[in-house]
Parts: structure tokens; sequence; C-alpha cells
């Protein structure tokens, strides 16, 4: 049903390390390859050898450059899928009552049997988590591996979603964000964890973690030089040079 | 967000359609016989054209009837059930005018209150949604009323009420157009606060996430209007304001006046529909630089 559940059990969610992300995509294409053929309709993809590829995905991998106001600038990748809000607009504005948030983990889920592929869900996400597809006409959009982390029937350490258990870089956790002791919530504790456009008040569960600061030399750490002049082959190519 | 054909004769042909019914409804003009049939035939057709023309914007229509379930938190589920019964209210109504000289007088009130609530909830579709900031205003509910009531006023021959309306509306739209375009710095959202990186410094795209487009570019961040903004708002609001007013002021009040202003009326509302959407900004184009 489309009425947000007053309190969730569990708030399953990732923590996303923007330290530690180093753009390869691999999230991007676990992601495509476990959810087009599992839960739903698959992920269509359209001219997806000609010239101008479309195709549905559920996580996107965006690059930025940060200029501070003084120092170089810094690249920083940025993962974004779904981020399991708690006061999902998506699920509010859903006519057909397809979209919903569970209230026993928080998981926000389409039902493709009651989706009329309207898209106001997609217009009603700021972060552009969801997805019309183009051959189903149905919405799709992260189901934080609904189907592997409950999933008996895989090994223990593959119950976790696709794109947390690829990333080899290990920028990518999930957890239950509502437990204060769980490790992603002492993570995004000790690390500052944000949330994404607080003004859209959505309250996403997903946490990202900034780029930690980077060192900077300061003066006087650097060691005096060694050497001034130069010795052996060095000495003697000098002279020669200066000879000529 | 891209101004898609379905939605634009959606928004303009059911605001038309149920502001004629809502006027027909309260009894201005209390009309019998072959001027209630044309006139009801043009409401009905307004609002079940542009009902109709809303389900091509689905990519599923199948499951459409399902957009009745959801009322009690849906606004466009609202909308679907409450434009159903707007059409359904006022139906003996036209029939006793119509066919019988006479009318039922409550259903018609009831259903021309029904008519403004379907007016009201579509509009709300649009205005409740904070990731389009210039849409997430009340002015959006405002306009959208007013300009089924200016509209159905002219199509059911008020003259005097039309010049009115549409120069209220006029000077509303004007206004809107004035402030609209500060609504989006407003919400306060920017690539920074939507990276969360707002800390370290200032932000810019460096890579987009894929080579090609997808939906969310083609649906939310359709920026091809905003150049040629300023001409069609000269051009919408020319025909869907100026002309019919002075039409309706200098010329008396034949049925080919009346007609020419309410084409007039519609073209240039149907001009403006395009600008509210093609104008619009959705926060989602922050994080592909734009
Ligand atoms: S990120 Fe978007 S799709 Fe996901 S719950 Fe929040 S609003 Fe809904
Ligand atoms: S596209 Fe489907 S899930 Fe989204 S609002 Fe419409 S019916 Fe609901």
């Amino acid at each position: 049903m489309t009425a947000l559940p007053k309190t969730c059990q569990k708030k399953l969610g990732l923590v996303i390390d923007l330290d530690t992300c180093v753009g390869c995509h691999a999230c991007v294409v676990n992601c495509k390859e476990w959810n087009t053929s599992n839960y739903g309709a698959p992920l269509s993809d359209t001219d997806a050898y000609g010239a101008n590829p479309v195709g549905t995905f559920l996580n996107r991998v965006h690059s930025y450059e940060v200029t501070p106001a003084e120092g170089p600038a810094q690249t920083v990748h940025f993962p974004k899928s779904c981020l399991h809000c708690e006061d999902a607009p998506c699920v509010s504005v859903c006519p057909t009552g397809a979209s919903y948030k569970r209230s026993e983990d928080g998981i926000v889920l389409v039902n493709e049997d009651d989706c009329m592929g309207c898209g106001l869900c997609a217009w009603a996400c700021p972060y552009g988590a969801r997805e019309l597809d183009a051959l189903a006409g149905v919405m799709k959009k992260c189901t934080l591996c609904v189907d592997r982390i409950y999933n008996e029937n895989i090994p223990e350490e593959d119950r976790v979603p696709a794109c947390v258990r690829t990333c080899p870089a290990g920028a990518r956790h999930f957890g239950d964000l509502g437990d204060p002791e769980s490790d992603v919530s002492k993570l995004v504790a000790a690390r500052g964890g944000v949330d994404l456009m607080p003004e859209m008040e959505t309250r996403p569960v997903n946490k990202y973690l900034p780029p930690r600061k980077k060192d900077e030399l300061t003066k006087g750490e650097a060691l005096a030089p060694k050497s001034t002049e130069p010795k052996g082959f060095l000495a003697w190519l000098d002279k020669a040079l200066e000879a000529l | 967000m891209y101004p898609a054909p379905s939605v634009i004769y959606f928004t303009t042909l059911t605001g038309l359609g149920f502001g004629l019914l809502a006027w027909l409804g309260f009894g201005y003009p209390d009309v019998i016989g072959k001027t209630a049939f044309f006139l009801y035939l043009l409401g009905y057709g307004f609002a079940v054209g542009g009902l109709f023309a809303s389900t091509y914007h689905l990519a599923n229509p199948k499951n459409a009837r399902k957009a009745f379930s959801q009322w009690r938190t849906s606004w466009l589920s609202r909308e679907a059930v409450l434009s159903v019964a707007a059409l359904v209210i006022v139906a003996p109504h036209a029939f006793a005018q119509v066919f019988l000289g006479g009318s039922v007088p409550a259903l018609g009130w009831l259903g021309a209150v029904a008519c403004i609530g379907a007016v009201f909830t579509t509009s709300m579709i649009y205005a409740q949604l904070k990731t389009v900031p210039s849409w997430a205003t009340p002015a959006t509910p405002l306009l959208f009323l007013g300009y089924a009531a200016a509209g159905g006023a002219l199509f059911s021959g008020q003259v005097v009420m039309a010049a009115i309306l549409l120069v209220f509306v006029g000077i509303a739209q004007l206004g809107s157009w004035q402030l609209g375009g500060e609504l989006f710095a407003e919400a306060g959202a920017s690539l920074e606060t939507a990276t969360g990186l707002q800390g370290l410094g200032s932000v810019r795209q460096l890579e987009p996430p894929h080579s090609g487009t997808n939906y969310l570019l083609k649906e939310m961040v359709f920026q091809v209007g905003r150049k040629h903004a300023e001409k069609l708002r000269w051009i919408g609001g020319g025909l869907a304001f100026i002309l019919p007013v002075v039409l309706l002021l200098l010329l008396p009040p034949h049925f080919l006046t009346l007609a020419i202003a309410a084409g007039s009326h519609v073209a240039g509302v149907l001009a403006i529909r395009w600008l509210f959407f093609a104008e619009a900004k959705h926060v989602v184009s922050l994080y592909y630089g734009k």
C-alpha cells in the first residue's frame, strides 16, 4: 500500500564511502547482471550494440570534481541508487499501490503486477533512483537485492546486495542503519556520514561518507637536501659540459 | 520536465471540461434543450478527451484501473476518483436539462463541487512534488482552478464573467512567471547538497555516469524549451488572454465572436501548459551538472 509504515523494525541500507570508491563501475555491472535475471522484469536495453545504446540501470556512478577554496581539486566518484528513504515521496504519490515500503526492513519496492507505468514516482524521487523500463513499461528501482539478502540457497557471504559483494575497493557497506550498534551505524558515526539533499526532506536511510581530508605538506616537514655538489660520474659530466 | 503531449492535453482539456461542467452544474447559464445538449457535449467531450489523453502517458495502461485504489494517500488516485465521480454525478442533472427541460439542482451543485475537486487534485499531482520547485507552490492549484473557471465561463458563453476571469488569471499567470524563476534557488538544492560534498568545496561534473542518454535525462532533464520561453510566453499569453478579452469587449456577443475567442484561448493555454512542463527544472538535473 502507498501509505508509509509508521515505524520500521529495521532500516536496511547502504553506506557508501566516497573516499574509497575508485569509480570502476563494477557495482553498476553486477547490479545489472543480478537484477536483470531475478526480481521482476529484466532491465532492458535498446540499441545495445548500436550507436545510441539506452538501458535501464538501478545503480549509476557519477564522477565529480571538488575544488576547495584553496588547494588542488579532487576527483570524487559517486555511486547512486535508491536510498530507501524513510519519508519516501515516491511511495506516497503512487496511485496504484505498486510502490511500497516494507515495515519489517524498510526496503522500498515496486510490485510490478500493479504498476501502470505513470512515472510519477520517478518524478517524486529527488535522486533519480527510479527508471521506467522501456520494454516492460514498469518502474524499476534498487531492491537492495531483497532476493539475495534473505536467500538461504546461496552461500552466506553472498547474502548481501550484488553491488556490495562485487565492490573491489570495499567502498560499499550493507547493514541495519536503525541499530546504533551495527557496523554500518558505527561507521557512519565515526566518519560523519551525511544525507543527500536533506532539504528535500526524504530522510534517506543510505548514508554517504565524505572523502577524508588529504594529507598536506606543511613547512619544515620535508627533509633538507643532503648533497649540493655532484659527485662521481655526475661531477665529471658537470665539468665536461661546462668545458664545452 | 519533458512536455509530453499526453499530459499537456490531459491538464488543458480536463481543466476546460470540468470548468465548463462546474458552471453548468451551478446553473450558470441555466440552459435546457439544444443549447444544453451542445454545452454538455463540449464539457463531457473535453473532460473525457483529457482523461483519455492521460492514459497515453502510461507505459502499462492495463493496470490503469488500479489507479482508483490509493485515494487515501495519492493525489493522482484522488484525481482519478473525483474525475469519474464528477462525470457521473453531473450526468442526471445534464440529462434532465437536455431531455426533460428540467434540472436536478442538488446533483448539479454536488457535481460542480466534484468538478472543482477534480481540477484541484489534478493540480496537486504537480504541486506536491518538492523535486520540481517551480511547481511546488500554492500558485499551481490557484492557476489550474483559475484556468478552469475562466475557460469554463468562456465556453459557457458568459461574456462578462469570462472577461473578468481572463483578466485576473492572466495577471496571476504573469505574476507566477515573474516569481517562478526564483523558486528553484529558494528550494536550496545544489550539486553540493546533492552529493553531500558541501564541506569540501564547489562541485562540478567531471564525467557523466553513462555515455548515452537514459530515462532520467529524457524525462526530467529536458532543456529545449527554456531558450524560447520568452517568445512562447508572449504567444501563449496573447492567445489565451489578450485576444479573447479584446474580442469579448469590442465585438457584439455573437456566437462567432465567442467561438474565435474560445479557440484562441485553448491554443494559448496549450502553449502555456507546454511551458509549464518544459520550463520546470527537476532537482535530479543537478546530478548531471545541468
Ligand atoms: S531514493 Fe528515491 S526511489 Fe528511493 S526511496 Fe528515496 S525517493 Fe524513493
Ligand atoms: S510508475 Fe508504477 S510504481 Fe510509479 S507511481 Fe506510477 S504506478 Fe506507482
